[in-house]
């Protein structure tokens, strides 16, 4: 029996989160003598309010984007894959990698070359942590997490001992050359007038889009996006149909670590334009909460990942305009993670009998335990 | 009901100035839609074993969960000793005096026995004066009860029939004067539960009450003074052990319903279809389930194999479902299935032409978040009919072979948008059902085929089961239901015990005769009876 229309646990379950984790960050704003009503304008001004700030909202997003459907590939098999920071850090590898020691002749050819890269570099870190789930038993949200840090001491041993170009005190590698430069939204046909040459967002965004259609299509579409969803919602039923633990885990896990590992086409090779330390940015754990408030549906993925990514643009944007510390800013993006992730059962539970209550006003119904 | 006549003999152990150690009054308890237990009754004599008989899901666990404070009754009442007691968790239950070992033990395994025992009924801050007076205690109790376990061992090294002497010494050293054990035999060596007994009959005889929940039938008959039977929830009977015997609480366990006619012609079996020898599985515990099984089926012919549940049915349908690995052979058509390699799977099985009708439909047979037309095409997804092109399914064909079967089979409600979850018993048996048969499968398992299934779905689906019988295929009937097989199967094999203790003809025997064989007990010559 359907507690509650599937629109409202879609979309007013999330938006009631948001309001309640906004108002509780109205009041944090207050405590520290600010005007929040000015900090939501700026907020929403510096996140949505022009063509600049959307050049970076969806910059930012594209990244959750890539990360989110990660971890939601992965959690239609059950798997709790934590381990994308490891695994777009990896990914980065793999682009400089292709970009750094091949001189490509144009940036489409290097692009495909460099999304191969990040996706094999990503889907390898993520296979390691796979096969000890599969055949060892090692719990994969332990493994995963493990393989985060080894990703980040490998990432900086490289650096310094061997990326890095002689005499530089940076521990990033050279520049890539501009043969491979990704065009911008400012480079593009159309939309380019609305946007300034800085525009960190690039042809990436779009990439992002087709990975979103090509995940739904996996997951629903497909022989093989059948089998992750039924191996997910039963093991045992899975073994009954004949489908592999073994293969479901690490076809998955490699889809997973694939996709996280793509989100360094975005950062490193159109944004940064060079392998830099810590480029993820815990872009790996904010794509948990983007699967979560997502429903791990790749479309709410993608809902998800804009509101990420204004909180991200919007919020910087604050502590640049107003006397607000960077800190609190990470405060109320940790204010909408916990609303919308953590703590989604309390505006779910209070909406599921509200629903339920407007029912029995209707027509009385059978209802069972819970 | 047949059962009418032993209501006279329902009969009281203890005389009547000494109170009931436990006495049940109208204990009912609901999970959802289902009645787990339904007005239960019981009273057990202080001092006595009483046994605790049933069938796997008749209710025995949830009823001495209620009685250890696991579950709170929905009505009735709980008299400890005469006096009315209120059981709101087990810590209550242990203050009552009851001690539970239950099936499964709740040892630390890293802790040594003495550590065990203590755990959670330390006297103080310092541990040291508990284990002390445990060590003391149990050096006591090992003399007089042969409950004889080094103190100082750890769990992990010990046998699990000393593992189980740990949970009693547990129980008593938290001043238990009632014991109750949950299929306490279930584990053990023969041996092991020879000397279990001999440790039940010394406690009973300080004065201990105990009671013993099993469904084997020789245990009841060996140590209790009294046994009740236990099925789909109700107390049916409670009988002196003396004065009953194996057949009629095998027939008691088992009941009896009225008697479903399936129209049926005679067999015509043709050549061998199905062919086990000496088939071995063992359990993730390393027990082993089936004990060198071997029988035959031949084509048009339903063979149907009898028993108490939890006998190794289960796992002869997992084995040749490729859900269990096993070892020994199995010839289809006269070719070996592999039992125990890369293709001892479901999708091989299914290849070879084996369609399988899980005996759990909402664990196995069903994805229950699944659409209808996702779970008609669950473990035939493969199939080239459900292919667009070699990259995606062609869902609108799922969709459309799935209404078919809905039409076909009469799934109501007739919406193959719905997941599984909302059809009821009876449809969902039914999806699955319509599922497999529609395959066309040389040997078709059906593991409990209308196990919760209402009375018009159980007649759809024993025709549609005669009917594959008759097209000349192969069938494997697992029921706990007696008359599902007299009334289904040309030939009927008894389970007991992992082992297949013998075969009959449904028109040369009677339930007394299975319910014998079921009950481990072996056939003598012909049919004396």
């Amino acid at each position: 029996m359907q507690r509650m229309p599937a629109w409202a646990d879609a979309f007013l379950v999330p938006l009631i989160s948001l309001v309640i984790a906004f108002l509780i960050s109205g009041i944090v704003v207050r405590a520290i003598g600010q005007d929040p009503v000015e900090a939501m304008r700026i907020m929403v001004q510096g996140g949505f309010g022009s063509a600049y700030a959307w050049g970076y909202t969806l910059y930012y997003a594209t990244n959750f984007l890539f990360t989110g459907l990660a971890v939601s590939v992965a959690f239609h098999a059950s798997q709790f894959n934590i381990g994308g920071e490891g695994q777009a850090t990896l990914g980065g590898l793999g682009v400089a990698l292709v970009l750094l020691y091949i001189p490509w002749p144009h940036w489409t050819i290097a692009l495909v070359a460099a999304m191969i890269g990040a996706a094999a570099f990503g889907a390898f870190w993520a296979a390691i942590p796979a096969w000890l789930q599969a055949r060892r038993g090692s719990h994969i949200v332990i493994t995963t997490i493990m393989f985060n840090f080894i990703a980040g001491g490998l990432l900086n041993y490289l650096l310094v001992n061997w990326m890095k170009p002689a005499g530089s005190m940076d521990p990033s590698t050279a520049r890539f050359g501009e043969a491979v430069r990704l065009p911008t939204f400012y480079d593009l046909p159309l939309v380019g007038q609305y946007f300034t040459k800085s525009t960190p967002a690039n042809i990436t965004f779009f990439i992002a889009l087709l990975a979103c259609f090509l995940v739904w299509l996996l997951l629903w579409r497909t022989r093989l996006g059948y089998e992750i969803r039924a191996f997910g919602k039963s093991e045992k039923a899975a073994i009954y149909a004949g489908i592999s633990p073994f293969r479901i885990i690490m076809l998955a896990m490699l889809i997973s670590g694939a996709l996280a590992g793509l989100m360094a086409i975005n950062g490193t090779m159109g944004g940064q334009k060079r392998l830099i330390l810590n480029a993820v940015e815990g872009a790996g754990f904010i794509g948990i909460a983007v699967a979560l408030m997502g429903r791990n549906h790749p479309f709410g993925v993608l809902l998800a990942a804009i509101l990420f990514g204004f909180l991200y643009q919007g919020g910087a944007e604050l502590s640049l305009a107003m006397n607000i510390p960077s800190q609190l800013v990470t405060v109320i993006q940790a204010l909408v993670i916990l609303f919308t992730g953590a703590l989604d059962n309390m505006v779910r539970a209070p909406l599921e009998r509200a629903f339920a209550a407007g029912r029995r006003g209707g027509a009385p119904q059978g209802q069972g335990g819970p | 009901m047949a059962l009418t006549g032993l209501a006279g003999r329902h009969s009281d152990a203890a005389p009547a100035d000494v109170p009931p150690a436990i006495e049940l009054r109208g204990i009912s308890k609901a999970f959802g839609p289902v009645q787990a237990n339904r007005n239960i009754s019981i009273r057990v004599g202080k001092g006595t074993i009483h046994g605790i008989i049933g069938e796997n899901g008749a209710g025995k666990s949830t009823l001495m969960s209620i009685l250890y404070g696991f579950y709170r009754a929905d009505a009735g009442e709980i008299l400890i000793n005469g006096r009315p007691t209120s059981i709101p968790n087990s810590q209550a239950a242990i203050r009552a005096g009851i001690g539970m070992v239950f099936q499964h033990f709740k040892l630390v395994h890293n802790f040594s026995v003495v550590e065990n025992v203590i755990l959670g009924a330390e006297d103080g801050a310092l541990l040291r004066p508990s284990v002390d007076r445990a060590r003391r205690l149990l050096a006591e109790l090992a003399r007089d009860y042969e409950l004889d376990v080094d103190p100082d061992a750890l769990i992990e090294d010990l046998s699990v029939g000393h593992q189980q002497r740990v949970e009693i010494l547990k129980a008593l050293y938290r001043h238990a004067d009632i014991l109750i054990l949950d299929e306490p035999t279930g584990v053990l060596t023969p041996d092991e539960a020879d000397h279990l007994f001999r440790i039940l009959a010394n406690l009973r005889d300080q004065g201990k009450t105990i009671i013993l929940i099993t469904h084997k039938l020789r245990e009841i008959m060996e140590i209790t003074e009294n046994v009740s039977v236990m099925r789909r929830g109700e107390m049916v009977a409670t009988v002196r052990t003396a004065e009953t015997s194996p057949e009629q609480l095998a027939e008691l366990m088992v009941g009896r319903k009225v008697l479903l006619h399936v129209p049926k012609g005679p067999a015509s079996p043709g050549r061998t279809v199905l062919e086990i020898e000496d088939l071995r599985v063992r359990d993730d515990d390393g027990v082993e389930r089936l004990k060198g099984i071997s029988l035959q089926i031949r084509a048009g012919e339903i063979l149907g194999i009898a028993g108490v549940a939890g006998n190794g049915q289960s796992e002869l349908l997992e084995v040749l479902g490729g859900i269990a690995r096993g070892t020994g052979s199995v010839k289809l058509n006269g070719v070996p299935l592999d039992l125990a390699g890369r293709n001892a799977d479901g999708r091989s099985r299914r290849r070879a032409g084996i369609a399988h009708v899980p005996e759990d439909r909402q664990n196995l047979g069903l994805i229950m978040d699944f659409t209808a037309w996702e779970n008609m095409a669950f473990g035939y997804q493969d199939d080239p009919a459900y292919q667009k092109n070699r990259w995606l399914m062609d869902n609108e064909a799922l969709r459309k072979d799935a209404m078919g079967k809905i039409e076909r089979f009469d799934v109501r409600p007739a919406d193959c948008w719905l997941p599984a979850k909302s059809f009821s018993g009876g449809n969902q048996q039914k999806i699955v059902v319509a599922r497999e048969i529609e395959r066309n499968p040389d040997l078709l398992l059906v593991g409990q085929p209308t196990r919760g299934v209402d009375i018009g779905a159980i007649e759809f689906i024993h025709r549609r089961i005669v009917a594959l019988r008759d097209a000349g295929k192969a069938v494997l009937l697992v029921s706990v239901e007696l008359d599902e097989i007299m009334s289904l199967a040309d030939r009927i094999a008894v389970m007991f015990d992992g082992r297949i203790m013998g075969e009959r003809l449904p028109d040369q025997t009677d339930e007394r005769e299975l319910g014998l064989l079921m009950a481990g007990v072996e056939a003598t010559a012909g049919k004396a009876a």
